[in-house]
């Protein structure tokens, strides 16, 4: 489903990026990379009164023809964005939300361990391994 | 040489041949000469073993440990199948025919590695033979090789199929019969669909014929009594069709995700464990010596060692980061980011198999799981009840981790049922029996005064407070008798009670418990800044209990005896006769009061009390109680106290003489009082004060005389009387302090009077001249 999934830091540079190879990589990155300004974009709209409400799934940021784009913010100012593809219209929107849950737990796992510093690369293989067979649900 | 896939089969045959050659028995590391040995039967050309050695990193650490061996393994099954020798080809070739290793007699164990190769069969008996040690090899396989002779066809028909024969094919069957008969069989049956033969094991020759007459249809057929002492008898009978139903299988197994293969690694990894040597397993002096680590970094064996101090723990073992972070992913079980026990248990076991050259798995091994309640459901509080004390908090985590973890989420809400004692989330009031005692004795001690104060929050900090109050020294907390102190601390103590913790209550029980059973606790002794509000608060909280009563009287009996009896009647009464009879009245009114005011009879007990002791005590009680007066009205507040000088005066005088003229005993007792509370005011002034006071010391003076009437009327048990002992030692002791500085100050008021005299007349001479 997900042909690409990222995590990007609250100061917007890269934690995790992971995408499925079948085609160039290097465009799945640019379009994480340019998708962050409408995350900010839609974070700020919120408001600074509605913070604490704010819902941490965003949707869909933006599709291009060939694939959606979807976002999701943790209250730390993590982004998750995944990538996915148009023309796998069964996605609904609540299975994209679920997908970010998951994503969001297992980040949250990467967090408690201890070895963990804030703010690295997350070299985690649980998280590896959850990011793959979400990427390798539907083939 | 991370990440070594090895397909069940291969691991199975792989450990067999590394328990082979573990011939000290280290489960881990085998030595190098039977490891040489053995790839010396692989018929490879020994650059090619030596490249093999470099490659799996055996020069390097100078031994080969497990995961050594098994890379050796495969790039010998790799040599051997002719592809050049890559550490990635470990992982990146699939269906990789498992190592051939041969011994002397070449043609037979062509046969036999041909047999085994193309052997692939649940059906297939698992008579596994052990390499050949170099010299040993007793190829006795004329039953065999008709077998091999009766496969050939079908092997070569499997070659040219698959000239890389699925790994599937080569299961180690000795292991399955071994495990059939050492432990119990219910893993070779799984795995017979998977495994294929595999080597033979000599050792466990004997029990192979026990195998065959247990009844299992497959060996039956191949006579494995000449198999037993096959070195390296690849030999069975397998239908080959049930290789080829594995070969696609297997393949398609190969050709999935990675993580499903190590999946399924693990499993084998797991199923293996648990059948053979473990090699995950910690044995005892591991387990003790973990324990002691433990122990040095949180005693309380039940108890967590955070995330924190595991880490700088770990680091120490100078594993790099990405390692410890992965053993901490596989063995923080539940994620909480502490470890418990076996947790620690089981990083601390993984960073030592890393450290002997182990691999890390994918999965955390079966031996080394924690053992949680809720897979148990057994009552091991011990080990969850710390946890849940701990992740009280997080335990709104776990049940967003549902997918991962749905059985432990179950239990958090159990677990925090069964926490609720030592949660703090439960505002439990506990009122256990310390407060029950100190409940009684303070009815006890009420019952003098007709209170009876159920109400445990009262009871609860009086000590306590009364300790502070002591401290305080405050005047008028004397006056204020045991029984307002009791009333107004218990109010004051018992809001904040109400509001705060039961931990509080608990403290404040376990810290008066000890005090209410040891002989003299303090009575509570109310702030100076609250024992008016202090009483409104009891006003307030306490509406149900009839004591409460107490309350509102607490800020009545300082206030009551001088205001009613002027009311009643005591107009100014300049004369003392005129107000020793206004006393008497007094005296009539007094006991009226005294059912209203319970806490005033109490009071008034105290005055009794108080009055039966030396009159200077009853004078600083009279001080005491104007100093209550005082405080309770600050306009009074001067007054009081003068009323409280005049009428100790007034008391000594009407002792020694009931004239106590106002205007003239009370003059001369004016000028000692009023430099105490307002030297400045003029004697003028004072007269009509000190004729006010005296109404009110003329009150105080009936009140006094009239209470001891009061308090016998009452009956009183034995804890009564010693609670008012104490009470009153308590009294004595604040009215002493109270005495010695009142004498402090009459010290200076006479000086004062002396300078005063004498400026009188150094002015005198002038008059009259």
């Amino acid at each position: 489903m997900a042909v690409c999934i990222a995590v990007i830091a609250k100061e917007n540079y890269p934690l995790y990026i992971q995408s499925i190879t079948t085609e160039n990589e290097l465009k799945f990155h640019y379009t994480v990379h340019t998708s962050l300004d409408v995350v900010d974009e839609k974070i700020s709209a919120m408001g600074k009164a509605l913070v604490d409400q704010r819902e941490l799934y965003l949707g869909l940021l933006y599709p291009t023809e060939d694939y959606k784009v979807y976002g999701y913010v943790t209250n730390s100012k993590v982004k998750f964005v995944m990538v996915a593809d148009s023309s796998n219209t069964a996605l609904r929107d609540n299975e994209i939300h679920s997908m970010f849950q998951k994503l969001h737990n297992s980040y949250i796992d990467v967090m408690c361990n201890p070895f963990y510093n804030p703010g690295d690369c997350i070299h985690s293989r649980a998280f590896d391994n959850m990011v793959t067979s979400m990427m390798m649900q539907v083939c | 040489m991370e990440g070594l896939t090895l397909s069940e089969a291969e691991q199975r045959y792989y450990c067999d041949l590394f328990a082979y050659c573990d011939t000290e028995s280290t489960k881990k590391v085998a030595p190098n000469g039977r490891v040489l040995e053995l790839f010396r039967a692989a018929q490879l050309p020994s650059e090619v073993v030596l490249q093999i050695m470099e490659l799996c990193g055996a020069t390097r650490l100078g031994y080969f440990g497990r995961s050594q061996f098994y890379i050796a393994l495969k790039l010998v099954a790799v040599a051997q199948s002719g592809l050049p020798l890559r550490v990635e080809s470990l992982n990146t070739v699939k269906d990789l025919p498992l190592p051939r290793f041969v011994g002397p007699k070449n043609e037979q164990e062509l046969r036999h590695t041909a047999l085994y190769s193309s052997d692939a069969d649940n059906s297939t008996p698992y008579s596994g033979v052990i390499p050949p040690p170099p010299g040993r090899v007793q190829v006795k396989k004329g039953s065999v090789s008709h077998d091999a002779g009766q496969q050939r066809t079908s092997t070569d028909q499997q070659e040219s199929t698959s000239p890389v024969v699925s790994p599937q094919q080569s299961p180690p069957t000795s292991p399955h019969t071994w495990r059939k008969h050492n432990r119990h069989p219910s893993g070779g049956n799984n795995e017979r669909p998977l495994a294929g033969p595999g080597p033979f094991w000599a050792p466990f020759s004997e029990a192979q014929p026990g195998s065959s007459t247990t009844g299992d249809p497959i060996w039956s057929g191949h006579s494995p009594p000449p198999h037993q002492e096959n070195w390296v008898s690849f030999a069975d009978t397998p239908p080959t069709s049930t290789l080829l139903a594995m070969h696609p299988a297997s393949v398609q197994d190969q050709t999935t995700v990675r993580t499903v293969a190590s999946a399924t690694t693990a499993n084998e990894i797991r199923r293996q464990s648990s059948s053979y040597d473990d090699p995950w397993k910690i044995t005892d002096e591991q387990r003790q010596y973990y324990v002691n680590q433990f122990k040095t970094i949180q005693p309380d064996l039940n108890g967590f060692i955070p995330g924190s101090a595991a880490k700088e723990f770990f680091t120490k073992s100078k594993l790099p980061i990405l390692e410890l972070s992965h053993i901490w992913e596989l063995s923080d079980f539940d994620k909480d980011g502490a470890l418990t026990l076996d947790e620690f248990c089981a990083a601390f076991h993984l960073v030592v198999a890393r450290k002997n050259g182990y691999d890390l798995p994918e999965k955390l091994p079966e031996s080394l799981m924690p053992k949680l309640i809720d897979l148990e459901d057994t009552t091991e509080v011990g080990d969850q009840s710390g946890e849940v004390g701990y992740s009280s908090s997080p335990a709104e985590a776990p049940p967003s981790k549902s997918p991962s973890m749905p059985s432990l989420n179950q239990t958090w809400p159990e677990l925090n049922q069964s926490s609720e004692d030592t949660a703090i989330v439960h505002p439990v009031p506990i009122r256990m029996t310390p407060s029950k005692i100190h409940m009684q004795e303070m009815e006890l001690k009420r019952t003098g005064s007709d209170l009876a104060n159920p109400t445990s929050p009262l009871l609860v900090k009086p000590p306590d407070l009364s300790e502070e109050n002591n401290m305080s020294s405050s005047k008028f907390v004397a006056g204020n008798t045991v029984a307002d102190g009791y009333s107004s601390s218990d109010s004051y103590t018992s809001d904040p009670e109400q509001i705060g913790s039961t931990i509080t209550r608990q403290r404040s029980h376990s810290g008066t418990s000890p005090d209410n059973t040891a002989p003299p606790p303090p009575p509570p002794r109310p702030h100076p800044s609250h024992s008016r509000s202090s009483s409104l608060d009891m006003n307030r909280s306490f509406t149900v209990t009839p004591g409460q009563q107490q309350a509102g009287v607490v800020a009545y009996p300082p206030a009551v005896p001088p205001r009613p009896p002027p009311s009643q009647g005591a107009g100014p009464h300049v004369h003392r006769p005129v107000d020793a009879e206004s006393l008497i009245a007094h005296t009539s009114t007094s006991p009226q009061q005294i059912p209203e005011q319970p806490n005033f009879a109490d009071f008034s007990q105290f005055e009794a009390f108080a009055a039966s002791s030396v009159n200077e005590e009853e004078e600083d009680e009279i001080e005491t109680h104007s100093e209550v007066l005082q405080v309770e009205k600050s306009s009074d507040s001067a007054g009081s106290l003068r009323v409280t000088k005049t009428d100790a005066r007034v008391e000594d005088k009407a002792a020694a003489s009931v004239p106590v003229n106002a205007g003239k005993g009370t003059t001369p007792l004016a000028p000692p009082p009023k430099p105490i509370r307002r030297r400045l005011k003029s004697e003028d002034e004072l007269r009509p004060e000190v004729e006010e006071h005296t109404q009110k010391t003329g009150v105080i003076a009936a009140v006094l005389a009239s209470q001891p009437s009061i308090p016998r009327s009452v009956g009183k048990d034995k804890k009564a009387i010693q609670a008012s002992i104490r009470r009153n030692k308590e009294t004595n002791t604040v009215l002493a302090r109270l005495n010695s500085e009142l004498q402090q100050q009459l010290k200076d008021v006479l000086e004062e009077r002396i300078s005063l005299e004498v400026q009188l007349e150094q002015l005198r001479p002038f008059s009259h001249l």
